[in-house]
């Protein structure tokens, strides 16, 4: 699931349905879960963290996270969910919906 | 990031799942944004205590800490979504007060202290200058880093508690003397007369400086209130975690001549106040964000004496400070007016939008911000006017 789009965890995804909701993004209604997300960075509040361990625990988590870089909200939400989590990958060589392998800190197709 | 044996230990799960956890959080921020080791706090503030923020799920994230985690040093919490005594009367659900009741169960059984304030400067959490802590209520970041001379980064809720579990916090950004100079000068031709004006300003100016260093000239007076005013409104609209006042803050050591300058003028003082003010009578008026001193209690007593509230509205503060308040005799008046104290919450945090008000009148720009955000309409008036007009019904 690939987007360039920053993503918002509190109040951008639904912590029970695993859906985004924020308002005018692009993968607006669909659900992250079981997904490998690939997004540039998070951005909002830092209680989004939370938000990552309430989709774990819902079971509604992206299988893992990819991002162009990494920041404190995402990283922190990734290791108290145990979801694992990479960056520093060039986006714009993942297109939307090819399986892909995560690894360590390598991506792989 | 370099570790020292004791960290490595730590790290490795010998002293138990939650130093873990904490410290595994420091490593990969640290790594993050480049901090070449770890290093000691003295000071913890955590946010993320209202249970409109952690759901369920981060009630049970705070009771697995808690099974084996223990704070090793001053720790304290943001404010909570009600009171956590006279929730009744505040109109607070059932189920919202026993789920919040359990969030502080957790947060206690972890050893941090249940102030739910964000002044724990105002409520024995008063680090000295220069010490390396670890913060994450944006508005006393910006007060400890600027005021007080502390020095932290902007943590978020899990990286502070991590900070609180460890004792440590990754040495980058604001702990650096490198990285506390100025990035833009505000030339202030404002008349600036009350902790609203410094509100106002900050809020103008955040917007403008983003995550930068302001330093203003021009200020002739600040003092803890206008500080604190300034410092949460600064960090609302943009991402500061610290300023500089000339003469004022103990950090502001002139040498700007050559560092971008922006005006803030009378003009811009009016806009802002206007910007802040939707249309509508307030059905709510609440004061106290940041949290009220003893001094602001002072004054709204003053102007309660011998009248009657007619609206809701609720002033918000520590424990700390409104035990202070009992003992001076504020209180009493203040109560006697038939106004509600609203002890380890406000009105950003408390569930307020989904009880039924559609208007609420503060004298935060801070506040005027985040209640926006929650989809409600805002009026901005100084102290003064909020307490008055708290006094006549709608």
């Amino acid at each position: 699931m690939v987007t360039t789009q920053p993503i918002s965890f509190l109040g951008g995804i639904d912590p029970t349905t695993g859906k985004i909701i924020e308002r005018d993004h692009e993968l607006l209604g669909e659900s992250v879960k079981g997904r490998v997300l690939v997004f540039p960075y998070g951005k909002g509040s830092t209680v989004g963290s939370y938000t990552l361990y309430r989709l774990r625990k819902n079971g509604m988590a992206p299988s893992a996270i990819v991002n162009e870089e990494c920041e404190t909200i995402v990283a922190v939400g990734a290791i108290i969910s145990e979801i694992p989590c990479v960056d520093r990958i060039d986006l714009s060589k993942i297109r939307p919906d090819v399986r892909l392998r995560v690894d360590g800190a390598t991506v792989s197709f | 990031m370099k570790l020292t044996k004791t960290e490595e230990s730590m790290l490795s799960g010998k002293e138990g799942h939650a130093t873990k956890k904490g410290m595994e959080i420091l490593v990969a921020l640290g790594e993050i944004y480049g901090a070449e080791k770890l290093v000691r706090v003295s000071s913890v503030q955590v946010s993320g205590v209202s249970y409109k923020n952690l759901g369920d799920a981060g009630i049970e994230f705070l009771r697995e800490l808690a099974e084996d985690g223990k704070a090793r040093v001053k720790s304290t919490l943001n404010p909570a979504g009600m009171d956590l005594v006279n929730w009744r009367a505040q109109g607070i659900g059932e189920d919202f007060a026993r789920k919040q009741l359990e969030v502080i169960d957790a947060y206690a059984k972890l050893g941090l202290e249940t102030t739910c304030t964000c002044t724990p400067y105002l409520a024995g959490n008063e680090p000295r200058f220069a010490e390396h802590i670890a913060w994450s209520e944006s508005s006393a970041v910006v007060y400890a880093n600027s005021v007080l001379g502390a020095r932290t980064n902007r943590e978020g809720g899990p990286s502070a508690l991590a900070a609180s579990l460890t004792g440590r916090t990754p040495l980058y950004g604001y702990h650096l003397d490198e990285n506390r100079s100025p990035t833009l000068v505000v030339d202030v031709s404002a008349q600036l007369e009350s902790a609203e004006d410094f509100s106002a300003m900050g809020y103008f100016v955040g917007r403008v400086v983003n995550n930068g260093i302001p330093y203003f000239k021009g200020v002739e007076h600040a003092g803890l209130e206008e500080l604190k005013a300034l410092s949460a409104a600064l960090a609302s609209s943009g991402g500061v975690a610290m300023f500089h006042i000339e003469d004022v803050t103990p950090e502001a050591k002139g040498g700007v001549s050559r560092i971008e300058t922006m005006p803030f003028t009378a003009h811009d003082l009016r806009e802002t106040r206007a910007r802040l003010n939707d249309s509508g009578d307030p059905d709510f008026i609440s004061v106290g964000c940041p949290h009220c001193s003893l001094k602001e209690l002072a004054i709204i007593a003053g102007l309660l004496r011998g009248r009657k509230v007619a609206r809701e509205f609720w002033i918000c503060c520590s424990r700390a400070v409104k035990r202070q308040s009992d003992r001076r005799g504020y209180s009493r008046q203040i109560e006697a007016s038939g106004a509600k104290f609203a002890l380890d919450t406000c009105m950003v945090v408390a569930p307020i939008e989904s009880m039924g008000y559609k208007v609420v009148a503060t004298n935060s720009a801070k506040a005027c911000h985040y209640l926006r955000n929650n989809g409600l309409k805002v009026r901005f008036w100084p102290l003064s006017r909020c307490v008055l007009e708290a006094t006549k019904a709608n």
